[in-house]
C-alpha cells in the first residue's frame, strides 16, 4: 500500500513555524508526520483485519481442503464435504427449514412493525410515550430467560416441533427494536408529503403506499435484513422448541455436528460455510446502509 | 383494512387533520398486532415465570408436578452451582464489554479516517457481527482444536507444544471463549460508535487545532464527550446482550469444565434443555432478572446517563 503522499519536494520556503494555522506546508517535517500518521492508522488496522479474516479463512480451508490434508492453502479444492453434510447429515433439509423460518418472520416483522412504527410517527394519541418506553423496556428481556414459559405457551397451542413456534418467537423478538426504527425513520419523512397526496384526494392507504413505500426502502431493507438475520442464526429457541430432526434448522444441525464424539472437520466446516452464506449476503448488501441508517439517529429513540 | 380511514374532505388543513387523528381509532387498530404479538408470547410468558417459580414442575415427571410454595428458592439459595454462575457472569459481562469497548473505540476512530481502501476494511471488520453464535463456535473449535487447529501449526514452528488445548482447562477455557466472543462483539461497538462519529462536531476540532490542540488531547476533550451517552447506552445494551449469550457458551464449553463458564442464563438453559426443570429453572429466572434489573438501574444512576456532555 503506497499511501505516502506524492508531494514534489520544494525548497522549504516556509515561514516561522509557530503559526498553527492550518496551512498546507510541503515540508519534511510535515512529511514525517504524515508519515507517522499512516503507520499509526494501518498498523493496528491491519493487525485487525487479520484478526477478522483468518477465522473465516480457517473455515474455509478445512471445508474446501480434502480430508487428512494438513496444507494451509486448500488446493486442490474438494467439494465432497459440501456433500457430505448436504446429504450425509441432512443439511439440505436444514436449510429448507432455515430459509422458511427466516423469511417469514422477516416478511412478519417487516409488515407488524411498518404497521406500527407509522402509528407511533403520525398520530397522537393516550399512551404513545409509554407504548415507546415498553419497547425500549424489552430490549432487556433475555431470550434465553424465555425458554421456560416460551415453551410451556406453545405446548399449550400445540406449536413444539412446528416451525410456526420460531417464527413467533423470533418475530415477538425482533418486533420492539423494529419498530423503533421504523418510528425513527417515518417520523424524519416529512408529514407534508403524504398530505400533499391527500389533498389530490388519495385515501391515507394509497398515499402511504404511493409516497410512503418508495422512500422507506431503506428503513424495510434494515429492519427485513435485521430480522431475517436474527431468525437465521437462532440457535436456543430452535433447540428448545424442535426435536425431530426433520424440524431442525442450520443452527441447530451445526450444534449437533459439534456435540458429536468424533468429528468430522471437513464436514463441520462446510456445514459452516453452508451456515454463514446467506447471512454473509444478506450483511454484505446492508452493512453499507448500517452506519447510516444508525446515525439517522434512530438508535437513540 | 386498518389504514382505509378516508379522507371524505380534500381540503383538510394541518389543524383538521391532527384533531381527526386525535379522534380516531386508527393508531390503535395499527398497534394492534403488535399488542396481541407482545401480550400473548411476552408479557404472560413473563408473568407465569412468578407462577412457575412457585411450582414442581418437570415435563419428564408430570406426576410429581404440583405447588410447593417457595422451596425453589430455598433450593436456589443452597445451590453452589448458582452462587458459581453469578461470579462467572459477572466476570464475563465486564470483561466481554470492556474489551469490546476498547477495541470497538479504536477501530472506529480508524475506520472513520479518509484513506484508501476504507470501504473494503469497513466490509471485512463489521463482518463478524452478522455470524450466529453457533457458527462463532464452528470456526473456533476448527481453531482451537489441539489435533488440526493453530496450536498444531505453531508446534510445528516450534512455538509451544502439540496436543495442547485451550479449552481443557477451566481457566483458559473462559479466555478462550473470551477471545471468540471479542471477535464477534467487536463490531457491534465499532458500527454504533463510528455512526454516532459521523455527527461529531467538526467546528469543534477545527478550533482545537487551530488552538494547537493535539489528536490526543482533541480525542478526550471532544470526541469523548460527544459519544459518552451513546457509549453508556451501547455498554449497557451490549452488557444485558452478553449476559444473554448462551449460544457459544452452551456449544463452545458446554459451561465446563467444572462448571468454569456456567453464567446463569447459561445455567437457566441447562436447567430448561436438560433437566426440564421447569419450576426451579423459573427460579433462577426470576433471580436473573432481578439481578439485571438492578444492575441496569445502578448503572444509568453512576453513569447519570442523558446527563449532556460538558455539564
Amino acid at each position: 500500500m503506497s499511501t505516502v503522499p506524492t508531494v514534489t519536494e520544494r525548497p522549504a520556503a516556509a515561514g516561522p513555524l509557530a503559526t498553527a494555522a492550518p496551512v498546507r506546508r510541503p515540508t519534511a517535517e510535515r512529511r514525517r508526520r504524515e508519515l507517522r500518521d499512516r503507520v499509526i492508522l494501518y498498523v493496528p488496522l491491519s493487525l485487525y483485519v487479520i484478526f477478522t479474516a483468518v477465522p473465516f479463512y480457517w473455515m474455509l480451508m478445512f471445508a474446501l481442503r480434502p480430508a487428512g490434508s494438513t496444507s494451509l492453502v486448500p488446493w486442490p479444492i474438494t467439494f465432497e464435504h459440501f456433500h457430505t453434510v448436504w446429504v450425509g447429515a441432512g443439511f439440505a433439509i436444514f436449510f429448507k427449514n432455515s430459509v422458511f423460518v427466516a423469511v417469514m418472520s422477516l416478511i412478519l416483522t417487516t409488515f407488524v412493525a411498518l404497521l406500527g412504527g407509522y402509528a407511533i410517527a403520525r398520530y397522537r394519541f393516550r399512551g404513545k410515550a409509554l407504548f415507546l418506553i415498553i419497547m425500549l423496556c424489552t430490549q432487556f428481556i433475555p431470550g434465553a430467560m424465555m425458554l421456560i414459559p416460551l415453551f410451556d405457551i406453545f405446548r399449550t397451542v400445540g406449536l413444539i416441533n412446528s416451525l410456526g413456534s420460531l417464527i413467533v418467537a423470533d418475530t415477538v423478538f425482533q418486533l420492539p427494536l423494529s419498530i423503533i426504527l421504523m418510528f425513527g425513520f417515518i417520523r424524519n419523512v416529512p408529514v407534508e408529503l403524504e398530505e400533499a397526496a391527500w389533498m389530490d384526494g388519495c385515501s391515507r392507504l394509497r398515499g402511504f403506499r404511493l409516497i410512503m413505500l418508495p422512500l422507506m426502502r431503506p428503513a424495510i431493507v434494515a429492519v427485513g435484513s435485521f430480522a431475517f438475520i436474527n431468525a437465521w442464526n437462532n440457535f436456543l429457541f430452535a433447540l428448545m422448541f424442535l426435536n425431530i430432526q426433520d424440524r431442525f434448522t442450520v443452527p441447530v444441525g451445526l450444534g449437533y455436528m459439534l456435540g458429536e464424539f468424533s468429528v468430522d472437520f471437513g464436514a463441520l466446516a462446510a456445514g459452516g460455510v453452508v451456515a454463514a452464506l446467506p447471512v454473509v449476503l444478506v450483511f454484505a448488501y446492508v452493512q453499507k446502509f448500517l452506519v447510516q441508517g444508525l446515525s439517522a439517529g434512530a438508535v437513540k429513540g | 383494512m386498518a389504514m382505509s380511514v378516508k379522507s371524505s374532505d380534500p381540503l383538510v388543513n394541518r389543524h383538521g387533520l391532527l384533531a381527526r387523528m386525535r379522534r380516531g381509532s386508527t393508531p390503535y387498530l395499527l398497534l394492534a398486532p403488535t399488542m396481541v404479538l407482545l401480550l400473548v408470547f411476552l408479557l404472560y410468558p413473563l408473568l407465569s415465570i412468578g407462577y412457575f417459580s412457585l411450582q414442581q414442575y418437570n415435563v419428564s415427571q408430570p406426576w410429581d408436578n404440583g405447588f410447593i410454595g417457595l422451596d425453589n428458592f430455598r433450593a436456589m439459595l443452597a445451590d453452589d452451582l448458582f452462587w458459581s454462575s453469578l461470579v462467572v457472569t459477572a466476570k464475563w459481562v465486564v470483561v466481554q464489554v470492556g474489551l469490546q469497548l476498547v477495541f470497538g473505540l479504536v477501530l472506529a476512530l480508524i475506520v472513520n479516517e479518509a484513506f484508501r481502501g476504507r470501504g473494503l476494511a469497513r466490509a471485512v471488520l463489521f463482518s463478524p457481527w452478522a455470524v450466529s453464535g453457533v457458527l462463532t463456535t464452528t470456526i473456533w473449535l476448527l481453531l482451537y482444536n489441539p489435533a488440526v487447529g493453530v496450536n498444531r501449526y505453531l508446534a510445528d514452528l516450534g512455538l509451544g507444544e502439540y496436543g495442547t488445548s485451550l479449552l481443557a482447562s477451566g481457566d483458559t477455557a473462559f479466555w478462550a471463549a473470551v477471545l471468540a466472543e471479542l471477535w464477534r462483539g467487536v463490531p457491534f461497538f465499532t458500527i454504533l460508535i463510528l455512526a454516532d462519529l459521523q455527527s461529531a462536531p467538526g467546528e469543534l476540532y477545527e478550533a482545537a487545532q487551530v488552538d494547537g490542540a493535539g489528536r490526543i488531547r482533541r480525542f478526550w476533550s471532544i470526541t469523548l464527550p460527544h459519544l459518552r451517552n451513546s457509549i453508556i447506552l451501547a455498554t449497557l445494551l451490549r452488557g444485558v446482550w452478553e449476559f444473554n449469550n448462551v449460544d457459544l457458551l452452551y456449544t463452545l464449553t458446554g459451561g465446563g469444565p467444572a462448571n468454569a463458564t456456567t453464567t446463569l442464563p447459561l445455567y437457566v438453559a441447562r436447567v430448561a434443555i436438560d433437566s426440564k426443570e421447569f419450576g426451579y429453572g423459573s427460579a433462577l429466572t426470576i433471580a436473573a432478572f432481578v439481578i439485571l434489573g438492578l444492575v441496569t438501574v445502578l448503572y444509568l444512576k453512576l453513569t447519570n446517563f442523558g446527563r449532556e456532555p460538558n455539564e
